[in-house]
């Protein structure tokens, strides 16, 4: 049951086919000024040289501790704050251009943020809050609710109870369906869930994750899902992006990255997850420390002074992103042929 | 109190308050304001003092019509009754004048000088200091380091200090309240604004594609007026006091207008032949001010309504 | 520390300078001419024009600022229109006697501020605080100046105990710290305490109860600390704002005491304001007010550095 009327042609939106990406980033970079003292101007490399693709109808999941850049990645992808640098490009075509300007952009692609609670308007009503999307978009008042009570159904929140309520007086997993449904009212394509079920209740948390699923499914959707907790992103992610201080560490489908993990961050991440197997558990702690302060990156590997495998090369040269298979690619040269790193494997005969 | 009606209104902005046609089964909930109305009422303070200041306000507006003497009418022969007098009820001032019709018509005054400073700089301050919050960067330094200014200068010293150089006068004690407001005001209405911004629900909005101005009307205005509109009913009391404090000085109303601080600046000389007398009119500042006071803190006590 | 110090200082200036605009305005805001006070109705043409080219009112605005900026700073606040004498000299007399009102002032009401305060925060919802809330709702409401003519009435007018107004008994318009004098100050002290009591009494008590409801009070006791232990605690961290807000509390009263200086007629700085406006002396307002509103903006600072100094929690970057 499509609640939300939709062009005939499912495709008549989709300008490049099923094999163009609908998201393409590249050399992404944002740089926050910081003022102290009378030193000199310094920055935080908040995002600092990023580039992914997004394909089509897929669920990119992206990883990191905080402070690694994920939330400044997506408030870039969304236009909520300005890029220094770097293109992005929707669907083959730059956002921010004449083909496709941010409002555009911006029916195309929606965002459901963290706090169920300060994502709503105090003061509006459910319904309301859902409505205000289409209508700034030209949709007639009585169809914009008409819009919002189909979605509030299709949330699994009864219109006749929930319509009229205010954001108080529901609760967190309730509010965060009412968010997907304000994200899905301008009927996008592309949806970032930046940490958006982080603060629920692990049972609600199922439910909101399976009810993303169908959503997805139904409306033919691409997400952009972006949160610390492996587990989750192992369940929603088809490929799992993982940042490390600004940059991408590593980049690949889930199974390859989650199973196999290339980048010793992804493997010290994923060992550093509380296992159920007691067998299982590791002893030693393989990620000591917090992230080192993003305004002083460490030169060369930015993962080098709390890595197992640093080498003296590791301080002095940044490691590309390159594929150790098809699809999967690691930022570090312990990785790849010929970097210099005494476990870098031997140099493939060049084709 | 009408002005938490316009408010909410402004909150449920457009058609988007007016479900069509809605089927009665849809749970009404009753909004902010309705709850914060449904909190005042049970305050039994708040209530006292609101309906203290409502028969004030009935007073002023009536008292042309409902003055049981002259109120300018004076007689040398029967100055300074003392209050219980069978003719005049609250006694006679220094000129032979009813004490009651004087300070009944004296609302009027008082309460229009203590009120309209109030609401002049809650429009001024509230434009200025919610402009500064949501536009940030410059607009906001240049407009606040300005504020700053007027935050250097003692309230009272402020008022007196321009009435001083404007001269005395009703309209020149309105205009030199107001100066002393406005900076307060905008400068609450500033932070409330930049709390509000930073919130996700506008980065929402702007993801919806609405417009400055419409994220401005719909999404902000609803949730800084009521917080400004609170603290600016927290000043109706000073303003009051202020307000008549320049005519006690002799800067604001002029004889023989009668108006509270007025009234008491004449009848100073009469506090060793009537003491009681010459400090009525002082009492009825004192009690008009309490009542905003308490008015003023039922009505924030009513909206702390923890979300 | 210095650095705040220093800091704190730039910041200070743009504001300070912008005062110093204000005031040097606040002449000009006046109708007419500031000279037409002074001269006589019948003057000629020619002794306008003398009068101002001598006062320099006849160059542009900017020029006059920067004149008279360059005076000020010299400590030169020109000269009284009424008096003839110089109105830094005026305005130094009077603020000393200010000073001394506005602190014994701030004095009893910090004192019973802080006291009322502790109680409704020790015992919440109890009579005590209830007393205590009314005190401070009291203290806020209430036309000080009309206070003051009701203490003036009770205590002078019937009982004859205090002196209605005046400094002291000799009408020298010098207060001095000796007993005849302190029965001179006692009714307009209070008066003015009035205010600061309401103020301080209501940010002490919500401090304390603020205080006292955090975890760390519970782990205290739990760790069997006296009562008496608690208590310093409390006042450890209730105390830098406290300070702070009676700080502040001695440059409004300085600033705001121009209605109960008429009142009691103290000749202090809000005395020489009110003469000032109704002699249209307007280099007297304006020397007042310009020293009133510095002293302020010092004071604001100095309250500032000493409450980060006192309180560990703030940092000093």
């Amino acid at each position: 049951m499509s609640v939300i009327p939709s062009s005939p042609d499912p495709f008549a939106a989709d300008r490049g086919g099923p094999a163009q990406p609908l998201l393409s980033v590249s050399g992404l970079v944002k740089h926050f000024p910081v003022r102290k003292g009378t030193g000199p101007k310094r920055v935080v490399r908040a995002v600092d040289g990023v580039d992914f693709d997004v394909l089509k109808g897929e669920t990119l999941g992206i990883v990191g501790e905080s402070g690694c850049g994920k939330s400044t990645t997506a408030k870039l992808l969304m236009g909520l704050i300005e890029r220094d640098t770097g293109d992005m490009l929707y669907d083959g075509q730059a956002i921010g251009g004449r083909a496709m300007p941010w409002r555009s952009y911006r029916r195309q692609a929606q965002m459901v943020f963290q706090d169920s609670y300060a994502s709503l308007n105090p003061r509006m009503t459910v319904e309301q809050s859902i409505a205000f999307g289409p209508k700034v978009n030209g949709v007639p008042g009585r169809q914009a609710v008409e819009r919002a009570r189909a979605l509030l159904a299709r949330v699994g929140l009864e219109p006749k109870r929930f319509a009229g309520r205010y954001p108080h007086e529901i609760s967190g997993g309730q509010r965060q369906r009412v968010n997907i449904a304000r994200a899905l009212a301008l009927e996008p394509r592309l949806v970032l869930l930046d940490e958006a079920v982080s603060a629920l209740d692990k049972s609600v948390e199922a439910q909101v994750l399976n009810l993303l699923l169908d959503l997805k499914a139904e409306f033919g959707l691409t997400y952009i899902f972006i949160s610390h907790d492996l587990n989750v992103v192992r369940f929603i992610s088809d490929r799992v992006m993982v940042m490390y201080l600004g940059r991408v560490a590593e980049i690949g489908p889930s199974d390859s990255v989650l199973a196999a993990p290339g980048h010793p961050y992804t493997q010290a991440l994923l060992a550093s997850m509380p296992s159920l197997d007691p067998d299982n558990r590791t002893q030693k702690a393989l990620l000591a420390g917090d992230p080192p302060n993003p305004i002083d990156p460490p030169g060369g590997c930015r993962f080098h002074p709390r890595c197992a495998l640093a080498e003296g090369v590791c301080g002095q040269v940044e490691p590309p992103l390159d594929p150790v298979m098809t699809l999967h690619r690691v930022a570090c040269l312990a990785r790849q042929p010929g970097s210099g790193h005494s476990a870098a494997p031997a140099q493939v005969l060049a084709a | 109190m009408t002005a938490p009606l316009t408010a909410a209104s402004v909150a449920l902005d457009g058609n988007l308050a007016a479900p069509p046609d809605a089927p009665e089964a849809f749970v009404a909930s009753r909004g902010f304001w309705g709850h914060v109305g449904h909190r005042l009422v049970r305050d039994p303070v708040a209530m006292t003092a609101g309906a203290v200041i409502l028969i004030v306000v009935a007073i002023a507006v009536l008292s042309p019509w409902i003055t049981p003497m002259d109120p300018y009418k004076g007689s040398m022969l029967r100055r300074l009754k003392p209050v219980g007098d069978a003719t005049y009820w609250l006694g006679s001032d220094e000129l032979g004048r009813d004490m009651i019709s004087r300070l009944m018509l004296g609302s009027r005054l008082s309460l229009f000088m203590g009120v309209t400073p109030v609401l002049i700089a809650f429009v001024i301050g509230s434009s200025i200091g919610i402009l500064a919050g949501y536009v940030g960067g410059w607009t906001n330094t240049i407009l606040m380091r300005t504020i700053d200014v007027f935050f250097a200068f003692p309230s009272v010293l402020l008022a007196i200090a321009l009435s001083g150089a404007l001269g005395a006068g009703i309209f020149n004690s309105i205009v030199s309240l107001t100066c002393v407001f406005v900076p307060q005001i905008a400068r609450v209405a500033e932070s409330v604004t930049t709390g509000i911004r930073k919130r996700d629900y506008i980065d929402a909005a702007k993801l919806s594609g609405a417009s400055a101005l419409t994220i401005m009307r719909v999404q902000v205005l609803g949730n800084v007026v009521g917080p400004i509109f609170v603290y600016s009913t927290s000043l109706i009391s000073v303003s009051m006091i202020l307000a008549s404090g320049l005519s006690f000085l002799g800067l604001g109303v002029r004889p023989p207008e009668p108006e509270w601080g007025l009234m008491l600046n004449t009848l100073r000389t009469a506090i060793y032949v009537n003491p009681v007398v010459a400090a009525l009119p002082g009492l009825a500042i004192f009690i008009v001010s309490i009542s905003f006071n308490l008015f003023s803190d039922g009505l924030r006590n009513a909206m702390e309504i923890r979300q | 520390m210095f650095l705040y110090i220093l800091k704190r200082l730039v910041t200070v200036t743009p504001v300070a300078f912008g005062v110093s605009v204000v005031c040097f305005l606040l002449v000009h805001l006046a109708p007419g001419d500031p000279l037409s006070a002074v001269l006589p109705a019948d003057a000629t043409q020619a002794t306008i024009d003398e009068m101002r080219a001598a006062y320099g009112f006849d160059k542009p605005l900017p020029v006059q600022y920067a004149i008279w900026l360059w005076h000020v700073l010299h400590g030169d606040l020109g000269v009284s229109i009424a008096t003839g004498r110089p109105v830094a000299q005026e305005v130094g007399r009077a603020v000393v006697n200010s000073l001394i009102l506005a602190s014994v002032a701030t004095l009893i009401g910090f004192t019973f501020g802080v006291f009322f305060g502790f109680v409704a925060g020790y015992r919440r919802n109890s009579i005590l605080d209830r007393v205590a809330s009314a005190l401070s709702v009291f203290g806020v409401s209430v036309p000080h100046y009309w206070l003051g003519m009701v203490l003036v009435i009770v205590f002078s007018a019937t009982l004859g105990w205090l002196p209605p107004t005046g400094a002291g008994p000799d009408g020298s318009g010098n207060w001095r710290p000796d007993f005849e004098h302190l029965r001179y100050i006692i009714l307009p002290a209070i008066t003015m305490a009035v205010i600061p009591m309401g103020i301080i009494a209501r940010t002490v008590r919500a401090l304390v109860a603020d205080i006292l409801s955090q975890d760390f009070v519970e782990a205290l006791r739990a760790k069997g600390l006296s009562e008496w232990g608690v208590f310093k605690h409390v006042v450890r961290n209730a105390a830098p704002t406290a300070l702070a807000i009676m700080g502040l509390q001695l440059g409004y009263l300085l600033g705001g005491s121009i209605l109960i200086e008429t009142v009691f007629a103290w000749p202090g700085t809000g005395f020489l304001l009110n003469a000032a406006i109704f002699q249209r002396d307007l280099p007297l307002l304006q020397g007042s007010i310009l020293v009133l509103a510095m002293f302020f903006v010092a004071l604001n600072l100095v309250v500032d550095v000493m409450q980060t100094a006192l309180d560990p929690r703030i940092e000093r970057a």
